[in-house]
This record gives C-alpha cells, sequence and structure tokens, in this order.
C-alpha cells in the first residue's frame, strides 16, 4: 500500500506552507527520518521527514509550490507500486482546504488561490475527495460575484452525493465551488446541474456570513506601472503572516501609547561592570536590551494586569501565571520573536545567552516553533539604529509592547545645574480593552524604577 | 402484467392462479404430486387445492400428519428418486421445524453429491405478516431462505405471475420455495390464458415508469409501493415500481438499470430490517451503481422488535404506505 506524506503542521499559527526545496528526488529510495524536503511555513524554513521507509514514488507539489496543511506532497510506496489510489483519495486535497479558513482569507485578500493551480505549481491531480485533514473548521466564503460560495463540510470534507461528484467531474466542475441544498449541506444532483446550467445553486446564506464577515470592498487594484521599472517580489509566508497579524492587531486591539524617559547612567555604569566581571569569566556580554527585558520581566511580575491577554471569542482576560518576555528579532524575511520564558526568575546572564542564542537561531532559520510560542509580552528594540523613540504594534495575545529608543548623551537640569546625562526613551503601547491608562503607567513606573536603579535586577 | 399483455386475460383469484399451475404441472408430468397438511380431504387451508384430490386421486394429492420435518424429508427424498413434489406449507411460519431438511438436504445435496442427486421439489405455502396472528406466526421468512445457497425463492404479487412462476418452479430442477402472502390468497387479477403459460425465475417486472424515485417491492409489499407511487405522482413526483418477483436469484440488472435513472432507491420489504431482504438489495445496489446515487439508499421494512398482537400496534409495526412516501421524499430531498 503506497503511503501519502502530507504537509505537516509545524507551528500553531501554520495554515499553509511553501515547499522551499526538493531535497530526494523520484525513485530514490528513503528511511524514516530522512529529510526529503525543505518546507517554508510563516516563520522558518524547516525540514520534511519521512516516517516510514520506501521509494519516493511521486512528487505531487514542485518548488515553490504552497500546500495547505494536510494537503498532499508525495507518495511513497515500493518500486513500481500504483499510486493512483492515493491520488483519488487525495484528489483534490487542495479542494479540501479550499473551504479553510485560511483559503477563505486568501479569497478576501484576492492574493492567489489556497492551491495554485494554474502556475505549474501543482501537477494534476484528479478531481475527488476533499482530504479529512486537520483543517480549521470551513467557513464559506462570501461570493463577491454573485456566483458560487464554497460548500460546508465537516472537517473540511465536502459532502457530495457519489452522483454528484461525477456529474461536477465529467462538466468540469470544481465541486468545492458549489453549495449544497441537501441535507448539512450536501451538494447533490440538482445543485450540479444547476451549475452547469450556469444558474448557481441558491440557497440561504449561510449562518456564518455574520455581519462582520460580510464582503470586504474589493482591495485597490495594482497601481498602473511600466513593466520593467520595477522588481516582483513574491510575498513570503512570513510576510504574509506578519500582515495579517499586525493588521489585525492594529485594527482589532485599539492601542494607545504610553512615553517615558528614563536616566540610563546607573544602567550603563552597572552593565560596564557586569561586563567586566563577566569578560573575565568568559562568559557573554550582556546587552542594554537584556536589561530591559529582565527589567520588564520584574514589573510584569508585579503587574499581573498587564502580563494578560484580552480573548474575546473565549470571553475572558487571562492573566498569565508566567512571565514570558518575547524580544522582536529584526530576519532578511521580516521579524521574529522568540521568548525568554520565565524570564523574571532568571540571571541576566542566562537572559543574555539564551536571547543571543535564538537571535542566531531566527537569523540563520533554524528556529523552532517552541521558541516563539507562548510570550505574554514582547519588547522591541531599535535603539542600534539611532531611533530615539517610536511606537511598536502589540503582538496579539500579548496586552502590551515596549518600543525602547537608543541612549543619547543629553544635557540635563540637575539641581539648577545643566549636566551630561543618559537618557533613554520608550514607548509602551497598551491594548485598551484589557489595559488602561493608569495600569500602564504605573507598569512602566516601576520598569523606570527598576532601570534606573539596576541594583534592583540583582534582587 | 407486461410478459402477458398481449395475451387473453382471465380474472383468477390469487388461490386459483396457484391450483391452476399445479393441476396443469401434474397433467403433463405424472412425477409431480402435491403433499401437505390438509390438502386433500379439506380442499386446501386457505382452498389452493380445491378439487385437486377428485381429479388426481389420494396418491397424487396426499394428506399429511402435522409433522413438517418428518415430510418435508420425504419430499426431498422423492425428489432424489426422480419424482417432483409439490410440498404444501399452512404457513411458512411452521417451516421452522423443518428447517434442517430445506438448509441442509434439499439446498445442498445436489451439490455435496457432485451432481449425482438433484432435488426438484417446490416449498409452497402462506408467508409473511398478516394481522393479529401474535409474533410466532406473523414472520416474513423470506430472508431466512434466500440466506442458503442452493434455494430459489419466490414471492410473486399477483395471480398472473404466481400462475407462470409456480408452473417454471415445479419444473425447475432445483429446491424452490415458493412464498405467497396469507393475504393475498383471494386476490383477483388478470392471469394469462396462453397456453403453458410460464414465466422465467430471476427476471424482475417493471410495474411503472418514473423519472424521479425508484421504489422495489415485492409481494404484498407491491402494493404498498403502488399506493405511494400514486400519492408521489398526486404531488408532483413520478416513481418506477420494480416488482423482483424472485428473491434468489435476484435481478439486480433491473434495478441497476432504472437507479441509473432515477438516481434514487427506496425498498420496502416486510422483513426485519437487520440482514433483510432490503439490506441485500442496497448492498448490491451502492456496489454496482454508486456514482448514480444522489441519496442514500432508503428502506421501509417491519420494525425491528417481534410482532406485537395488539391491532392497532401490528399496524403500527408493519410498513405503511405512509413510511414508503416520507421515505421516497426524504431520498428526493423534499422533507
Amino acid at each position: 500500500m503506497a503511503i501519502a506524506v502530507e504537509m505537516p503542521k509545524m507551528s500553531d499559527t501554520m495554515e499553509e506552507g511553501v515547499l522551499v526545496a526538493w531535497l530526494a528526488d523520484e525513485g530514490d529510495a528513503v528511511a524514516a527520518g530522512d529529510v526529503i524536503a525543505q518546507v517554508e511555513t510563516d516563520k522558518a524554513t524547516m525540514d520534511l521527514e519521512v516516517y516510514d521507509d520506501g521509494v519516493l514514488l511521486k512528487k505531487i507539489v514542485a518548488d515553490g509550490a504552497s500546500v495547505p496543511i494536510g494537503g498532499l506532497i508525495a507518495v511513497l510506496g515500493k518500486e513500481g507500486e500504483d499510486v493512483t489510489d492515493i491520488l483519488a483519495q487525495y484528489g483534490g486535497g487542495g479542494d479540501g482546504a479550499a473551504v479553510s479558513e485560511d483559503a477563505g482569507q486568501k479569497a478576501e485578500d484576492s492574493e492567489q488561490p489556497a492551491v495554485p493551480s494554474g502556475d505549474g505549481a501543482t501537477e494534476s491531480i484528479p478531481e475527488g475527495y476533499g482530504h479529512e485533514g486537520q483543517q480549521p473548521e470551513p467557513i464559506p466564503t462570501p461570493a463577491g460575484d454573485g456566483g458560487t460560495a464554497p460548500a460546508a463540510g465537516d472537517g473540511g470534507r465536502i459532502k457530495a452525493s457519489p452522483l454528484a461528484r461525477r456529474m461536477a467531474q465529467e462538466g468540469g466542475l470544481d465541486i468545492a465551488t458549489l453549495r449544497g441544498s441537501g441535507p448539512e449541506g450536501r451538494i447533490i444532483k440538482r445543485d450540479v446541474a444547476a451549475a452547469l446550467e450556469g444558474n448557481a445553486p441558491v440557497a440561504a446564506p449561510a449562518p456564518a456570513l455574520a455581519p462582520d464577515r460580510a464582503p470586504r470592498p474589493a482591495p485597490a487594484p495594482a497601481p498602473p506601472m511600466e513593466e520593467g521599472t520595477y522588481e516582483a517580489v513574491p510575498i513570503t509566508q512570513m510576510r504574509k503572516t506578519i500582515a495579517r497579524r499586525l493588521a489585525e492587531s492594529k485594527f482589532t486591539a485599539p492601542h494607545f501609547y504610553l512615553t517615558r524617559e528614563i536616566d540610563m547612567a546607573r544602567a550603563v555604569e552597572v552593565r560596564t561592570q557586569l561586563n567586566a566581571t563577566a569578560e573575565a569569566q568568559g562568559l557573554g556580554k550582556v546587552s542594554f536590551n537584556d536589561l530591559v527585558t529582565k527589567a520588564c520581566a520584574v514589573a510584569l511580575r508585579r503587574h499581573p494586569g498587564v502580563n494578560a491577554s484580552y480573548l474575546e471569542a473565549e470571553g475572558e482576560i487571562r492573566r498569565h501565571h508566567v512571565v514570558n518576555v518575547a524580544v522582536a528579532v529584526a530576519v532578511d524575511e521580516g521579524l521574529l520573536t522568540p521568548v525568554i520564558r520565565d524570564a523574571d526568575r532568571k540571571g541576566l546572564a542566562q537572559i543574555a545567552e539564551e536571547t543571543k542564542a535564538l537571535a542566531g537561531k531566527a537569523r540563520d532559520k533554524t528556529i523552532q516553533p517552541a521558541d516563539w510560542e507562548g510570550s505574554t509580552f514582547t519588547t522591541s528594540n531599535l535603539g542600534m539604529f539611532g531611533i530615539e523613540a517610536f511606537t511598536a504594534i502589540i503582538n496579539p495575545p500579548n496586552a502590551c509592547i515596549l518600543a525602547i529608543g537608543t541612549i543619547r548623551d543629553v544635557p540635563v537640569v540637575e539641581d539648577g545645574a545643566v549636566v551630561p546625562g543618559k537618557r533613554m526613551k520608550v514607548t509602551l503601547s497598551c491594548d485598551h480593552r484589557v489595559v488602561d491608562g493608569a495600569t500602564g503607567a504605573q507598569f512602566l513606573d516601576d520598569v523606570v524604577r527598576v532601570l534606573e536603579e539596576p541594583m534592583n535586577l540583582l534582587l | 402484467m407486461s410478459e402477458s399483455a398481449n395475451h387473453p386475460m382471465a380474472e383468477l383469484q390469487f388461490r386459483e392462479a396457484l391450483r391452476d399451475a399445479m393441476t396443469e404441472e401434474m397433467v403433463r408430468d405424472e412425477n409431480v404430486f402435491l403433499m401437505g397438511e390438509e390438502v386433500a380431504e379439506y380442499d386446501g387451508a386457505y382452498k389452493v387445492s380445491q378439487g385437486m384430490l377428485d381429479q388426481f386421486g389420494p396418491k397424487r394429492v396426499i394428506d399429511t400428519p402435522i409433522a413438517e420435518n418428518g415430510f418435508s424429508g420425504l419430499g426431498i427424498g422423492a425428489a432424489m428418486m426422480g419424482l417432483r413434489p409439490v410440498v404444501e406449507f399452512m404457513t411458512w411460519n411452521f417451516t421452522f421445524v423443518a428447517f434442517d431438511q430445506i438448509v441442509s438436504n434439499a439446498a445442498k445435496i445436489r451439490y455435496m453429491s457432485g451432481g449425482q442427486l438433484k432435488v426438484p421439489i417446490v416449498f409452497r405455502g402462506g408467508n409473511g405478516a398478516a394481522g393479529q396472528l401474535a409474533a410466532t406466526h406473523n414472520n416474513s421468512t423470506e430472508a431466512f431462505y434466500t440466506n442458503v445457497p442452493g434455494l430459489k425463492v419466490i414471492a410473486p404479487s399477483n395471480p398472473d405471475d404466481a400462475k407462470g412462476l409456480l408452473k417454471s418452479a415445479i419444473r425447475d430442477d432445483d429446491p424452490v420455495l415458493f412464498m405467497e402472502s396469507e393475504l393475498m390468497f383471494g386476490l383477483k387479477g388478470e392471469v394469462s390464458d396462453e397456453e403453458d403459460y410460464t414465466l422465467p425465475i430471476g427476471k424482475a417486472r417493471i410495474a411503472r415508469e418514473g423519472d424521479d424515485v425508484t421504489l422495489v417491492a415485492h409481494s404484498k409489499s407491491y402494493w404498498l409501493a403502488m399506493e405511494a407511487a400514486e400519492e408521489l405522482a398526486k404531488q408532483g413526483y413520478e416513481a418506477t415500481v420494480i416488482d423482483p418477483r424472485t428473491l434468489r436469484p435476484f435481478d439486480t440488472g433491473a434495478v441497476v438499470d432504472s437507479v441509473k435513472q432515477t438516481n434514487r432507491l427506496v425498498i420496502v420489504d416486510e422483513c426485519s430490517p437487520y440482514g433483510g431482504i432490503a439490506s441485500e438489495v442496497a448492498f448490491r445496489i451502492q456496489s454496482q451503481c454508486f456514482d448514480y446515487l444522489d441519496a442514500p439508499v432508503a428502506r421501509v421494512t417491519a420494525k425491528d422488535t417481534p410482532a406485537p398482537y395488539a391491532k392497532n400496534l401490528i399496524e403500527a409495526w408493519m410498513p405503511t404506505v405512509d413510511e414508503v412516501i416520507a421515505a421516497a421524499k426524504g431520498a428526493l430531498y423534499v422533507e
């Protein structure tokens, strides 16, 4: 029996993966644990291992193809084994996924279909049954053109009578584009017949089409530009994810901003001393960012209202018992937010070491989902680029993010005299649904106090 | 009745058609004889054999004691020796005491003897649920016997089919079980006057044609299906009604052809649902024309309990016209 290799779910937020490169060829013998391809998720490029021994009988997708979770990537089996059964079983594996929320999102974005079929990314797959995978609950997308809409199914599977499937196949119709009028949305003969006649099946509006899911206005078309005057860069999975999550955060979480200026003179001194000691002991250096991370962690422990998440769907605000501080790291494709777990209970040296290791993994793309999941607060530092102050967008489901500017030498008035000082501006972005002004201000005050008297960090 | 449509007709009761079939075969072949409880002196419990004792004498129309196992075995032995017995059971409910003879001997001797022996016997009698007869006397036994390889099982719905098929059964070289609904002996219908009229075993009859749904029903259930089809037609849905007539062998092709047109199938059957005739038909259809089905195959059967005695309960227990209509509309997705 041939064995299907499916797109695995490599992270919590992953919805589809791009097959970046094949590392094995058809006809190659592979063993369980062998890496046959590299897959780019929303966060990183990861190895795709096989779980069985066999021969790589067929590559289903081409380099660069985007495959939803559970979609068929390759078929393993014995030399010369027939793979038609598997293909039939997955035929339109993409179809099933095409009604997933993910694909619905994309349809709205009008960027590209969930399963690139016309661009040669996928080889011809017999039309047929949606794959019963781990796709999220399908949500019918509004039919912008008044045409057809995907049928509801259970677990992404499309319900259709055998006859309807055959008629659709013979008529060259993608069954996933139909809405069923039978029990539980089953697509039946009359639905396909109507579609073949050009009359889209008239079905009652799906209950899922609540007002907040109403069709959005079509995005503006790309501005006309003379060919050859620009470079078209494909949108990567990571960029898509960043775009979606940050837009979601900015549009749904009402942000407000609190800015403070911190006297960093003592922190600079302490850091110099610490690093002298660290160097003597052969330890890595502690950065200002590490000091801020630790200061935030200490303050978060005292302010559970800030170390929180607003979860509307669950109907609750979650006050976290752990303090996991994510640190935004810029990489070529975008940015990642690896997490320092239990940062309030870790020493500066450990925070420094972990941050350095995670940033390295982020940059060379070996970072794992476990490294970025589960943050309760995030910091973002642009000080190294000379940025004096900025505002950051909250990293959901965090309630706050701290934007850190550069440390400047500035004249300050002390006891009536102007003296040199070292100042750093930080801006706390707060989700007003969970953090109110005073709550955020009190937390920020604690952060400031810790950094202005860094001996507090050692307690 | 399509096969006989070109021939002159006589109006006969179901019991008269059976009697004519046996009489004609006994005249034609002296090896044919009838035996059973009260078939001779009493003219038959349901008067099927009325007058036959007078016509053929006590050596060919034989009264037996109440001993189904014994006289069934006697008939099987006679058939093995070259005679062609017709064994009447007062009802198929009583065949349970002859079960071993029918299942272990009649069905299997030809196979187990490598074809050296054959058993050209007909077992016939009243079958099916028949009103207030209580649990032990209210069995539709078709499914018990169609489960046995080596037996042929026939259950006609009208006098014409009864005559043509019983004559074929008597001439068949294998054991044939001929099941007559107890409530249909008085049913009148036109019967072919054709000389030596026989019908092929294993060929269904298309009683009514429509494009919307296929109803399959044999014996008494056939009349439920026809009544349901008429009511459905009033509501705008045209049903094809197929009377399989023979349950083993079963004319699967006729049903497949129809389902390919209608895409929907409802089977009506007085047997218990579990492992019943309807189950077998449903299996055959989904395996042979799965891609033509637009709805799950539906069945209307007796309820899955022993038959109740009370009048209102037995009526609720048996399949009803309303249930057939509801099943058809369910398959049509209109309810």
